[in-house]
């Protein structure tokens, strides 16, 4: 031992404490930036410099044909004669159709006020700034689907405006928030029961996810719409909108039944636990404790399911329900508006997108705000 | 760690009560075709601390995991302040309710702020008013010497910190019995000082107490009964000066060399 300490570098006492020294200037700043994101490697270089070529053959046209050379207003394709660019004037001409379908012009306000109604109802539930959540969670999903009715269908001296006259984005979003609201706690219920220590309750659970996994939601549609009259009773007859939104919601709560139960298999066993020990009961544990941190988890999945749902929407077109996806497809074969594909099909992605984007950013805006910065 | 314990309180059976608040008589627990606990017998008395060694895999946790019914036994009783486990769940919940269990993982929620932590299981199992039970919440995590954390969450708070709360949680239900399964076991070794001189102070209060741990020097302390299992069994139990300078069996002079070898 003595002799290995005499050796140079193997003992060593510090004297002078070193203080933090700012990084060299080639890591930070718009240098560093420039550096660590577009040219980091010679390959990353080179597609760097691609991917703006890419951008300058692309962009100005593009530009060019949507802003610039544009005609926005006129009464039919013939206002756009000879013009280069995108012909909107369809837009504002259909606005009414691409918006509420063939619901009557005089009776649009019952959708505008269902929607913000909507609207008031939903913030509480997506924001914690407003007191009172769990009522309006609750509200939202009890209450609120017969008021909409009471309004969008008529009742009570409102004049009945039948579902065959729904459409538009209305039909859209009516599809998406019934189909979102009602399938999150149904997969949860389902997952639950899937995990559930009683047999019954648990097969019952299992068959049901599996069924509704295993069939493509087209068959669901044609299912629900042209095979279930077959098997009702005379006489009965379920409203054509109402048999999409019970398929929807039974085919996305499978989904969401699985990404649940992804959550809870990924919390750990102590946190049940824990629970327990503590007297709480499987309800209490359940809602106080397992689901808050399960749900937190598959955040991403669970919008993921419901993005999706909002966009598989667009199949009802093939039972004749009238989405925006094919108010848009019918508007282009006006004959005053014959050949605008491209400009109602881009109209109706652009408010696809915004709805969608939507639910990415606010996911992404929960997920940072529930994080408590546990492991 | 070792002035404290040098002082040896020695704990003498005579403090101890003659009322029973654990009876285990019989019990034999199954993991599939794992005889994980063999006829174990076991009482013990209020007031009393009891420390549980053994080498991993002995049954030790599964044995104190029994007495709360977080494991299940197959045979033999096990009476809990006078209530025996069954399958009833109202029994189950009301032994729950009047045993602490502090574990080797902490096991706090991490979703909620220590302060709730505490106050959760008193509001929703003992129907406590929300005010009362911050207020008891706040003075137990003064007694474990972490009141400054009481709005922090969890994953902010060191292991050692940590298992404060969770001994300040299982506290707050106003327990008869605390169970502690390795409670230092996954601390990193500078921090277990804090978490043993807080069951040491909760050993001066006493509370009936049921450690399993290989902390040997916290045994000599407080324990007033050291007991030594291994292969599901009870081997040895004694009163920890005899456990320590006099074991009988060889098993336990084996484990005993083996852990107090450095």
């Amino acid at each position: 031992m003595s002799e290995t300490t005499n050796i140079p570098n193997r003992v060593s006492v510090r004297e002078v404490h070193i203080p933090q020294a700012p990084p060299p200037l080639s890591t930070v700043g718009v240098i560093g930036w420039l550096r660590q994101n577009l040219f980091s490697s010679p390959l990353n270089a080179v597609l760097t410099i691609l991917s703006f070529y890419l951008l300058y053959t692309v962009l100005p046209p593009l530009i060019d044909w949507v802003f610039l050379t544009s005609v926005w207003t006129g009464d039919s394709n013939q206002d756009c004669k000879g013009i280069e660019g995108a012909c909107w004037a369809i837009i504002p001409n259909r606005f009414g159709q691409f918006i509420y379908g063939f619901y009557p012009e005089a009776e649009r306000w019952r959708v505008n006020l269902t929607f913000v109604l909507f609207c008031l109802n939903l913030l509480p539930v997506l924001s914690d700034r407003i007191p009172g959540r769990a009522y309006a969670a609750v509200f939202i999903v009890a209450i609120f689907p017969i008021i909409a009715y009471v309004l969008m269908y008529g009742a009570f001296g409102l004049p009945i405006v039948p579902t065959n006259q729904w459409g538009g984005l209305t039909l859209t979003l009516v599809l998406a928030s019934v189909a979102i609201l009602f399938s999150l706690p149904l997969g949860i219920l389902l997952a639950l029961g899937r995990r559930s220590e009683m047999p019954i309750i648990r097969t019952i659970c299992i068959a049901f996810i599996e069924l509704w996994r295993a069939v493509p939601l087209i068959t669901v549609l044609f299912m629900a719409s042209f095979m279930l009259p077959l098997f009702a009773p005379e006489g009965v007859n379920f409203n054509e909108l109402m048999r999409a939104l019970i398929g929807f919601t039974m085919f996305s709560s499978a989904y969401m039944a699985e990404v649940v139960r992804g959550g809870l298999q990924a919390l750990p066993k102590g946190q049940n636990e824990a629970a327990q020990a503590l007297g709480l009961n499987y309800w209490q544990s359940m809602r106080l404790i397992i689901l808050p941190q399960a749900l937190k988890i598959v955040i991403p999945g669970i919008v993921n399911t419901f993005i999706g749902l909002f966009k598989d929407t667009a199949l009802v077109s093939i039972i004749g329900l009238f989405d925006l996806l094919l108010v848009a497809k019918s508007s282009v074969t006006d004959v005053k508006w014959l050949g605008l594909e491209h400009e109602a099909y881009i109209f109706v992605a652009a408010l696809y997108f915004v709805f969608c984007f939507s639910m990415s950013r606010y996911s992404l805006w929960l997920e940072r705000k529930l994080d408590t910065g546990n492991r | 760690m070792s002035e404290k314990i040098n002082e040896v309180r020695a704990p003498s059976a005579s403090e101890l009560s003659d009322e029973p608040v654990i009876q285990i008589n019989g019990m034999n627990k199954w993991f599939g075709q794992f005889h994980v606990l063999r006829d174990i017998d076991l009482t013990v008395y209020r007031g009393e601390r009891v420390v549980i060694c053994g080498p991993s895999g002995s049954g030790k946790s599964t044995l104190i995991r029994c007495i709360n019914r977080l494991e299940e036994h197959q045979q033999g009783s096990i009476i809990v302040d006078e209530i025996e486990l069954t399958d009833d769940l109202k029994q189950i919940d009301s032994v729950r309710r009047e045993v602490g269990m502090v574990f080797q993982h902490f096991n706090l929620f991490p979703h909620l702020t220590v302060l709730e932590n505490c106050t959760l299981a008193p509001i929703w199992v003992r129907k406590t008013p929300k005010a009362e039970t911050e207020e008891i919440a706040m003075e137990y995590l003064t007694r474990v010497k972490i009141p400054e954390q009481a709005e922090k969450y969890p994953g902010q708070l060191s292991g050692g910190q940590q298992q404060r709360v969770a001994i300040a949680r299982a506290l707050c239900m106003r327990p008869k019995i605390m169970l502690f399964d390795e409670p230092t076991s996954a601390l990193d070794p500078e921090m277990i000082k804090e978490v043993l001189d807080v069951m040491v102070d909760l050993a001066d209060t006493g509370m009936t107490m049921l450690v399993v741990t290989h902390e040997m020097g916290f045994a000599r302390q407080v324990a007033h009964r050291v007991i030594f299992m291994d292969d599901g069994q009870i081997v040895e139990q004694n009163e920890p000066k005899e456990f320590f300078s006099n074991p009988q069996s060889d098993r336990t002079k084996l484990f005993l060399s083996q852990i107090l070898a450095h």
